[in-house]
């Protein structure tokens, strides 16, 4: 048995430029224990929850997270519908899960590419990221912001997607598609990206049950759990089956995000297919919320929560927010265990850590 | 084998234009509806202070007696919420964004003299018509008594 030492990782790191600590203790190259410490980005959005009125909650809840910012606000908005108990027009419910599938794709792609650069592959780090510009483009096209849409409020969305628009769409889509199948065959098949990816930071179906891990990080392995399932939004009328693998290292991760993108490109197709024609994008809301509700949504990362408890005035009780990265944070830990230390910033890298969100 | 896949790509990468702009020296296109900033067309403002309080992020004040209104750009999230909730639809959100600065200021948007002398002239019309209605309420009591 080697002697045993303490190597800090972060706040500060090269691979990921948020904050979370991780105290690392080491056997020689080996990691035997990893004990993780957030707080360095607190910003005390649920208690600001306190202070601003519901309406207003909505543009809170978006800037939660600059990644999935959509998802946080469609989040809030439809826990809040639900207390009132209104059914958002259909027209609506496609919009969101048009621009919640668009974020999907750009968060799965600025990952794909911090991936790529956390095990050295610059060129197709730049790749990546050139074809998420596309993407931000069209974020910018329909709802007037590159990461942070404001587009939804309570009781419908604020603006339409106009049939060019749609048209738009669809055809960056198909140049994406293209562009991701080239990329594709390098994640998939390339020998130094196995050679890194393959077998590392194995964790079994029985680990992830215990631990909670949501998201990507738990269908790599094995676990069948997306909130997509549950139907909200429009999820409920297309055809959706989430996409799992049994492998539970590096690689089955990298490539449940990257088959999501082309599932997230089939939806949105299937989407703008299915959209019906209506000219109501919002019902009117009347008076103060009253009541409690909690709503799950999938986010790219996994699966957020949002607690919300309003007792008829117009300032909510309580706004509480999960985000999946909190919820991956034990798993992770544990998958630290028994790997070398040059792997360290690999792994902590594909539970898609977004620890800005997590201490909201 | 992949790499062999990837080469077309790689040599594509050599001949392309970049990827990128020259930003700023290259002016950015931006779609129709991009939410840059915040404009208003000041005149048509009638100091209701509905965007004051719409706002989450208390970057707007507004003044009826001067006839101003203030925006502090770097308080400002452009989230489009006044402009959602001004009645008389003066606000926009225009495109292009803003330039950052090393220092917070606010920008004041004051009414023309006209419309302020406009309004003025309104407000004493109306101060005038109260009183005529108070001074006829006040004799039509007194007639009453008597």
């Amino acid at each position: 048995m080697g002697k045993r030492s303490v190597i800090p990782f972060g706040p500060q790191h090269p691979v990921l430029p948020e904050p979370v600590h991780i105290d690392l203790v080491v056997e020689d190259e080996k990691v035997v224990e990893a004990i993780p410490s957030i707080g360095f980005v607190h910003r005390g959005l649920e208690s600001l929850a306190a202070k601003k009125d519901f309406n207003q909650l909505v543009y809170v809840a978006e800037r939660t997270c600059g990644i999935c910012s959509f998802q946080h606000g469609m989040g809030y908005c439809e826990a809040v519908e639900h207390i009132f108990g209104i059914e958002v027009p259909r027209r609506a419910r496609f919009l969101r899960t048009i621009w919640a599938e668009l974020s999907r794709i750009h968060s799965h792609l600025l990952w794909l590419g911090l991936l790529a650069d956390g095990f050295g592959f610059e060129n197709l780090f730049y790749q990546c990221w050139r074809i998420r510009e596309k993407i931000l483009d069209l974020h910018e096209l329909t709802a007037g912001g590159r990461l942070i849409f404001s587009v939804n409020k309570v009781g419908g969305v604020i603006k339409d997607i106009e049939k060019e628009k749609l048209d738009a769409i669809l055809s960056t889509l198909d140049e994406v598609d293209d562009e991701l199948r080239v990329i594709r065959s390098v994640f998939f098949e390339d020998r130094t990206v196995l050679s890194r990816l393959k077998g590392v930071g194995i964790l079994t179906r029985e680990q992830i049950n215990d631990l909670g891990a949501v998201g990507p990080f738990a269908r790599a392995s094995g676990v069948r759990v997306d909130m997509r399932m549950l139907g909200y939004a429009a999820y409920d009328e297309l055809s959706f089956i989430p996409i799992v693998s049994n492998d539970g290292d590096c690689y089955a991760r990298c490539f449940i995000r990257m088959m999501e993108l082309f599932q997230s490109i089939k939806l949105i197709r299937e989407a703008i297919g299915k959209i019906p024609e209506e000219k109501e994008l919002e019902v009117p809301v009347k008076g103060n919320p009253d009541g409690e509700y909690f709503m799950r949504v999938e986010q790219p990362r996994g699966e957020a929560f949002y607690y919300v408890k309003a007792s008829g005035k117009p300032i909510l009780d309580r706004m509480r927010i999960r985000t999946p990265t909190f919820a991956n944070i034990p798993a992770l830990c544990e998958m630290l265990k028994d790997t070398e230390i040059a792997d360290v910033g690999l792994l902590v890298l594909t539970i898609d850590p977004c620890i800005s969100c997590t201490e909201r | 084998m992949a790499l062999m896949k990837y080469a077309p790509q790689a040599l594509k990468n050599l001949f392309m234009k970049p990827a990128t702009k020259m930003y700023p020296a290259e002016e950015p296109v931006y779609p129709e509806g991009s939410r840059g900033h915040i404009k208003i067309s000041i005149d048509d403002c009638i100091s209701c202070g509905m965007c004051v309080r719409a706002c989450p992020n208390g970057a707007l004040s507004v003044d009826r007696n001067a006839g101003t209104w203030t925006i502090d750009r770097f308080d400002c999230i452009a989230c489009g919420y006044c402009v959602l909730k001004c009645p008389k639809k003066c606000l926009f959100m225009e495109k292009g964004y803003q330039t950052p600065g090393p220092e917070k200021k606010e920008d004041t948007y004051t009414k023309s003299p006209e419309v302020l002398a406009a309004e003025e002239e309104k407000r004493k019309e109306a101060a005038r018509k109260a009183a005529e209605a108070k001074a006829a309420l006040a004799k039509a009591a007194e007639e009453k008594k008597e």
